[in-house]
Parts: C-alpha cells; structure tokens; sequence
C-alpha cells in the first residue's frame, strides 16, 4: 500500500524513537522530538509504539492515500481537509483514494501521523529516524518533497485503541520546563541560576531539531574559561559567550566546547518538542531523584491513559 | 576521577582538564571497559578530550548503580590501548585544488609548501574522539609549526573528506558541510558511510597518519564511494 505526497508541509520526516549506540562515532540519536505524542500515534491504531510515523512541524502534509488506511494524529493539533471533522487524538479510517490535508499546527510545533502497520522505512544504524544534517536514515535521508511514494507494512494483526476522555489534558496545561542542574554547573554562581530560574525566556525563530535558542536575561559564568570539549547529553541547556542558553535537542552535537548550565528532564522533552518561534517558556529546577521520579510516573501515567 | 549526574539519564565521569595522552588513555579505558560490558541498559557512551559521559535508561539502571560500576571498571587496568597498535593510513592529496589555503598555511608559517606536506604527514596522530557531526575526529599531535587561526568567515560549503588545520587542531570534514578550517588537501576515502559496519573508518582512541598522494593517485583510488572499512 502506497501514500503519496503531494505536499510536504514545512518539515516532515519519518522518525521512530531514535538511534542509539553510535554517539561515540558522532551520531546523535535523532528520533521524534515528542516522544509521547509520537508512541501515542502508535498505540492509537494498534502498533508497537516504536514503529516509524511521520513528524510534521508548523505546517503538515498534505497526503494521497492509494488503499484505505487506518490513521491516527497526535502532537501539535492541525485543521485537516478544512474542518474540524477529523478526530485528532484517535485513530480514524481513510478510505482509498482519500486525501488527507493537515494544515497549520494551532497548539504547538509538531504533529505526528501514525498509520496502522507502520511506513516502511528502512534501518540505518538500527534505526528509521532521519539525521537530515548527516543525509541518512528516515526517507533518502531528507525531509519529504512532493511526489515522494511511502510504503507501508501490512503484516501482523492490529487492536486499535482509544484514549480515556481527558487524558491528554495534562499535557496542554502551561509550565515551566523541569530541570536538573549540569554537567558545568560549577562554573555558575548562585545569581547565574538565580537569573536563569526567575526569567521567561522567548523561543527563537533560529529553533529546530538541533536545538532550541533562547532569549532573554544573559547568564554567565564565574568565570570566562575554556571548557574542554565533552559530552552532551539530550536537553542540555549550554551557555554560549552571549549568555543566551541554547537547549540542544534530539539532532545535536555528540559534544560541545560551551559550558551546560541545566538539562531538561526526560519526562519534559516531549514539551520541548512542542514549543514554537516566539513562544515564552521559563526554568524551574528539580532534582535529580525528582527527574528520574518524574520519569517513572510519566511511564505509569501512559498506560493508564487508554480505554481498552 | 569526578563523576557528575549530568542529566536524569546520564553520568559524566571527568579524569582531568588537559589534554594530555595520559588522560585520554583512561577515557579510552573505561570507554573500552563499557563496550565489552555490552550493557543494554546503556545507551550511548560519549568519550570527550579528558572526560566519557555515559548515557543510560534510567528506568532500568540507577545513578548510584551505575557509579559503582564505573568505580570497578576504573579501578581494573584496561590494555586496550597495547593492543590497537596498529595504524590507519588515511592517504591525502596535498593540491592546491583540494587545500585553497595551502598558500596561506604556508604564509603563516614561514614553511615552504613542501615542508607544510611532509609536517602535516610525519606525525601519529591520536584519534582523541569524534564528535561534531558524523565521523568527524579530533585528533592530537599536530605539530606546532604547523598552528594556523581558523578562517574569519567559515566557507558556507566544504567538500567531504578534505583535510583542514584550525590553530592547534588538524581533521578532516567527514561529509560535504560548511565549516571554518583551513583546507590543505583532501583524502578520496569516504570517512563515514551509514551503510558501512563500523559506519566510521577512524575510532576513539585509533592512531592514525596522513600518507601524502598524487592528483594521479586521487583520482584512481577506486574506493572513493565503494571502500569499506578495513
């Protein structure tokens, strides 16, 4: 069964939950940048949550389905075919020959469309997300264009699935992003934390799945030394000269030469994956017990989310 | 040894704050230590100049059980490093094509574009980790001589496998990219390829030389796109 695209939206790219093991040759994880929305998708029509789906960001697809499908969107919610007829949040039968237009995301960055058996990606690396700085993995290593022709697999039986009503209404409430203090957060005084926690910082239009920079009140270091080039690990908040925090995100660098102040917690990536240009998001800080805590209930909370 | 909860879902253990082969030996240790233990509760491991940050799923492992293993894997003496004696050969083409800034090198310097070729091609280099962007090394050992600034403005497109200085550093981009190096030359073997097992032709902690080739011999290598790793 084909899905052609007609219209790629502003970024999409098929992912899955990322590649893992090679960071030690420079190869970032990738992966959906909403994590829980993207497994959403999944279980929604019935797959393992770890099947590819295609992220799309700000703007979605536009997609000719050859077979029906069974579909479901999760994410960012989107106006598709035109009208608020299409369930988001659920998974919904297209009937063949249906086109499927999702339009601009009106709550958060980024939309997930699942389809029952999964798009056939091939795996690079033990992976189908796409790395578009390195050009591999996902479709030809790219973001989709128009024309492409997506496979999907049709093995395997399927249960499809719905959520509780509400569920996902934690999720929408505004807070601030948790984080844990990092790896260099001896460099920092009390007054560099004092500042970062205290401010609303605005998302800048130069975001994407690299990272996400942030403007607003500068923090610096004690100190202005050189920092041996280390690690990064995901959400990881790094203080450049200018003293605007940068949040390196799912397609990073392995490591880096600017000091981490902060890293965002696991259990708010999926927040981070949904900010936009422009919107204000501020720091709070958690333990680390609390992070890992957070994590844990996170997990307990999404298999408590469905019906059946 | 300093070990840092760097984030809820990883480590970073810190030997020092120089860059010196002593402490990069340790980082490949324990580096090494945590390939063979083959944990899958380890995600990824990111070894730095002088320290490894370990990523882990903090579902399955702990903080305090994962320092204690770092604990015993230090305290046990690693040989790897004995035992990679071998070294790569990455062959480079020293045209003045393939490095538009030879001149310059050269300029700075004071050295001849000869003597530029054969420092740049004498050492062993130390392959201290990759990072940046797929499959590209740090490397150590450069010789001083050879120190030239970055450029002012980084060129916008750079093709893979050409071979840069950037002050005390030399490399090589891995895949066409933008970047601010100074170029001298440029290797035709394929550095990093998805597909390849390894994907990278250099690992942390390998040694590695450049072996200077002709236009002649760049252009006949046939193992520009179809090389695999030796």
């Amino acid at each position: 069964m084909t899905i052609r695209v007609l219209k790629p939206g502003f970024f999409t790219t098929a992912q899955d939950l990322g590649r893992y093991g090679y960071a030690h040759l420079g190869i970032s994880p990738a992966g959906a940048a909403d994590p829980l929305s993207f497994r959403i998708a999944n279980l929604l029509v019935g797959n393992d949550e770890n099947v590819p789906a295609l992220e799309m960001t700000l703007l979605g697809a536009t997609l000719e389905f050859e077979e029906k499908a069974i579909v479901a969107l999760t994410g960012a919610s989107c106006e598709c075919n035109g009208s608020a007829q299409v369930p988001f949040n659920a998974a919904f039968d297209l009937p063949a020959g249906a086109t499927l237009k999702c339009g601009s995301m009106t709550t958060g960055a980024r939309c997930y469309l699942s389809v029952q058996g999964g798009f056939d990606i091939p795996l690079v690396m033990g992976s189908a997300s796409t790395f578009v700085a390195g050009h591999f993995g996902g479709f030809k290593g790219r973001r989709l264009q128009s024309g492409d022709v997506l496979q999907v697999r049709q093995h395997g039986s399927f249960r499809v699935r719905s959520l509780r009503p509400g569920a996902l209404d934690s999720l929408r409430a505004p807070r601030p992003l948790r984080v844990t203090k990092g790896s260099q957060q001896d460099w920092f005084g009390p007054e560099a934390f004092e500042k970062l926690f205290s401010s609303a910082y605005t998302v800048s239009e130069q975001s994407d799945r690299t990272g996400l920079r942030l403007k607003g009140e500068a923090v610096r270091p004690r100190e202005q030394s050189e920092l041996l080039t280390d690690g990064i690990p995901l959400g990881a908040i790094q203080v450049p000269q200018d003293g605007q925090p940068i949040i390196l995100f799912v397609d990073q660098q392995t490591t880096g030469g600017y000091p981490k102040i902060a890293n965002v917690i696991a259990a708010d990536v999926h927040r981070v994956g949904q900010l936009r240009p422009r919107d204000e998001v501020g720091l709070v800080e958690v333990s680390v017990a609390e992070a890992v805590q957070a994590i844990g209930e996170q997990e307990r909370w999404l298999r408590g989310i469905f019906i059946s | 040894m300093k070990i840092i909860p760097a984030s809820d879902s990883s480590l970073l253990v810190v030997f020092g704050n120089a860059i010196s082969p002593a402490l990069h030996e340790r980082v490949i240790g324990l580096f090494h230590s945590f390939q063979a233990w083959h944990d899958p509760r380890i995600r990824n491991l990111h070894p730095g100049y002088a320290s490894l940050l370990i990523d882990f799923d903090p579902l399955r492992l702990t903080h305090d059980e994962l320092i204690s293993v770092v604990q015993q894997l230090a305290l046990a003496r690693d040989s790897a490093a004995e035992r990679r004696a071998n070294v790569v050969t990455i062959p480079v083409c020293y045209d003045i094509e393939f490095g538009p800034d030879l001149l310059d090198v050269s300029q700075h310097t004071g050295l001849s574009l000869e003597e530029v070729v054969r420092l740049h091609s004498s050492p062993t280099y130390l392959v201290y980790f990759l990072g940046f962007s797929p499959g590209f090394v740090y490397l150590g050992g450069l010789p001083e001589a050879l120190h030239t600034p970055r450029l002012a403005t980084p060129r916008p497109s750079i093709a893979g496998g050409s071979v840069g200085i950037a002050g005390s550093q030399t490399g090589i981009y891995p895949v066409d990219s933008p970047g601010g190096w100074r170029l001298i030359g440029r290797t035709p073997l394929r550095m990093f390829d998805p597909e390849a097992t390894p994907p990278t032709r250099l690992q942390p902690g390998d040694r590695m030389k450049f072996s200077p080739i002709d236009r002649a011999n760049f252009e006949d290598m046939p193992q520009r796109d179809e090389a695999r790793l030796a």
